[in-house]
């Protein structure tokens, strides 16, 4: 909203009352895209979502009869899978921030000539598919695979034990899947970080540590902001890595919203389900933000 | 025994028994599908459209979804031999896709735009019995012309006449199976023939049963006593799902998932598990024996899938061709002694004998009385239990 507002504020400045109506009408495109693959979908499954089957109706065959008690059996159904989704989805956004802000900061700061190589490489994975780079993690990390035999052959792992089909090898590729999306965000903002700041911080006789966490931390927070929400959101709707990673011990939220859809045929639950992780997402997501107090990037 | 009747008497008589058990839910379930049109409901209702053209003479091609390793393939030439025949007699372009891992996932793909009367990309899919069951039900497929597939007097008499399809209308079998244990014969070399053995404490964590629900909780209801193809109650079916939960939580079961477990048995991942006959026959094939199958001591289930004209498809006439072609019982032999499933066809056991002998004699291929008396058929399900078992079954393992 406060996009459009800057945009009309600056139209009518620039060009007067001459063509107000141009911004809105740049819009249309955008918010028509949205109306159709966005809103509307959201209401056809807001109306599946309170649907019941009718006595002796056929398998996936539901009627409209606005009984909001959906939303309470879904919950206490897979209330585990949306505990677990959440947590699940935190430490990979945590690993990612880990692993992604030395990386960002060595991109911007000290790659020198390297620069758009390294970028680029932090890109490459894209260019696969993710289900071929989860299989192949699957791969990487099997049983009979090179890691799993080098950690048995040091005794690090028992020989019976494995590191597939297991919540770890789950938070493993759901932050190898995320990564870029946090390196990015950090990177840009990193990169836009003033380099007289740095400079006048050591003038002021700042050490290293106290530059860091005076200057260049609190500068690159928008990256950090943007970074983990990219990451988070939509691992916390991941189910491919569950699927191809996990057991069944390890299943995600996504995983009992396919398996309802697909193998149940249970639209409505499906469709509360789907309703609660978006609702859970969006009130987590505020709460971080206000208290991130980067209210105006998002 | 007669060339042209691979079955005993006595056998036809049990698979029939066990088929038509299935059937009685059929009638009721399409009575139930008229009185639904009327309560007009959101989602599943017959599809309204009108009927499809036939463009078979103008657009020579053929669409078919199949589950993986269920066609003679030649990995040399990277083809499917019998296919690449009948392409080229028939000048037809057939497009074969592995695309069916799960009969729930792949209808849940399709039944939007079958509803809708929107083309789902494919003018034969290959579905088990129950989902077949389900979509001629709901009006999702087309009748098949007897004309054109003059072959289908082939059919084994046993196969002729289903509850699901009185006189084979809409649908005709393709292959047959088994489902039981499925073991790496190098980790396992004395086997697995009950569930204890499978379930054995060395196998923690290796062990992958499938996301069939039928099949996995088949074998877990006979172990317990329980006839899956009889009238069980729901306390029986639940304490199958308790001895399922209590395998998930020790950790015994490492995933549940269709097709794709052959993957794991290849990689290692997986050492023992509950699969169907034929993917265990073809890997054994290909990993150089490595791998064996046998039905549980206490009894597996037999299964079909049957291939259908969806209600959407252009191209009818095209796939009656396809089907036809695959009822001569020379095809019918080349496709069984690649895939190792029961043949339907009434002579490809004496055309098997030219190919191989050994496979002519296969009670996994050509089933006798006593291969089929360790075997149940899962009872037909009214659309109210399916969806309270299959619900029990997807917490069970997780989901």
């Amino acid at each position: 909203m406060a996009f459009v507002a800057a945009i009309s504020k600056r139209s009518s400045t620039v060009r007067g009352i001459k063509r107000p109506s141009t911004p809105y009408l740049l819009l249309i495109p955008g918010l028509s895209w949205l109306a159709m693959f966005f809103i509307f979908p959201l209401f056809t499954l807001a109306s599946t979502s309170t649907q019941t089957a009718p006595e002796g109706a056929d398998t996936g065959t539901y009627v409209q009869t606005f009984r909001l008690a959906n939303y309470i059996d879904a919950f206490v159904a897979s209330r585990e899978q949306f505990l677990r989704s959440i947590i699940y989805a935190l430490i990979a956004t945590l690993l990612a921030l880990a692993i992604s802000y030395p990386l960002a900061y060595a991109i911007a700061f000290k790659s020198g000539k390297w620069k758009n190589l390294l970028l680029v490489l932090v890109v490459a994975p894209f260019f696969t598919s993710f289900l071929l780079r989860t299989i192949a993690w699957k791969q990487i990390l099997g049983n009979e695979g090179p890691v799993v035999t080098v950690l048995r052959t040091l005794h690090v792992l028992g020989p019976q034990s494995g590191l597939t089909a297991s919540a770890f090898a789950v938070v493993t590729g759901m932050t190898y899947n995320f990564l870029p999306f946090m390196t990015l965000p950090l990177y840009a903002s990193l990169e836009r970080i003033d380099p007289r700041t740095l400079e006048a911080a050591s003038d002021l006789y700042a050490n290293g540590l106290t530059t860091f966490r005076k200057v260049t931390f609190p500068l690159s927070l928008p990256g950090v902001v943007a970074g983990t929400l990219l990451t988070f959101i939509p691992a916390a709707g991941d189910y491919i890595n569950a699927t191809l990673l996990g057991n069944p011990k390890t299943k995600m939220i996504g995983n009992v919203i396919e398996s309802r859809f697909f193998e149940i045929v249970d639209y409505p639950t499906a469709a509360a389900l789907s309703f609660m992780l978006m609702a859970a997402i969006l009130i987590l997501v505020m709460a971080y933000v206000r208290r991130a107090g980067t209210d105006e990037l998002v | 025994m007669p060339i042209n009747s691979p079955l005993s008497p006595e056998t036809r008589a049990l698979i029939k028994a066990q088929l038509s058990r299935r059937g009685f839910i059929a009638g009721v379930g399409g009575a139930g599908a008229v009185g639904l049109l009327a309560a007009c409901g959101t989602k599943g209702a017959k599809s309204t459209a009108a009927a499809v053209v036939d463009a078979s003479e103008t657009e020579k091609i053929v669409r078919w979804a199949n589950w993986t390793l269920y066609l003679d393939y030649d990995d040399k030439a990277q083809n499917y031999p019998t296919l690449e025949a009948f392409k080229k007699s028939s000048g037809l372009d057939v497009t074969y896709k592995e695309d069916v891992d799960d009969n729930n996932t792949f209808y849940g793909k399709v039944a939007g735009q079958l509803k809708l009367g929107k083309d789902i990309g494919y003018d034969i899919v290959t579905l088990t019995d129950w989902m077949a069951g389900r979509w001629i039900r709901l009006g999702y497929t087309q009748a098949i012309d007897t004309d054109g597939v003059p072959n289908k007097a082939n059919i084994l008499p046993a196969l002729a006449n289903v509850g699901f399809d009185p006189g084979r209308n809409n649908s005709l079998t393709w292959q047959t199976g088994f489902a039981g244990f499925g073991w790496n014969k190098e980790k396992l070399p004395q086997g697995v023939h009950s569930l204890d053995d499978l379930f054995a404490p060395a196998n923690k964590g290796r062990i992958e049963v499938l996301s069939e629900m039928r099949d996995t909780m088949g074998i877990i209801m006979q172990y317990q006593g329980v006839d899956p193809s009889g009238a069980f109650t729901e306390a029986q079916f639940m304490n199958a799902i308790d001895f399922l939960k209590g395998k998930i939580a020790d950790g015994f079961i490492r995933q549940v998932k269709g097709n794709s477990y052959k993957e794991d048995l290849i990689s290692g991942d997986a050492i023992a598990v509950i699969g169907w006959s034929g993917d265990l026959f073809q890997l054994a094939t290909e990993n150089q024996g490595k791998f064996d199958f046998a039905v549980p001591d206490s009894g597996g289930t037999l299964w079909s899938d049957n291939m259908m004209i969806p209600s959407t498809s252009t191209h009818r006439k095209n796939a009656e061709m396809v089907m036809n072609y695959y009822y001569e019982p020379a095809v019918a032999a080349q496709v069984a002694a690649y895939v190792n499933y029961i043949c339907p066809v009434e002579g490809a056991q004496a055309e098997m004998e030219k190919i191989n002998p050994a496979l002519a004699n296969s009670p996994y291929i050509f089933p006798d009385a006593t291969a089929l008396s360790k075997v149940k058929v899962f009872a037909s399900l009214s659309p109210d239990d399916e969806t309270k078992y299959q619900s029990a079954f997807q917490t069970a393992t997780g989901n």
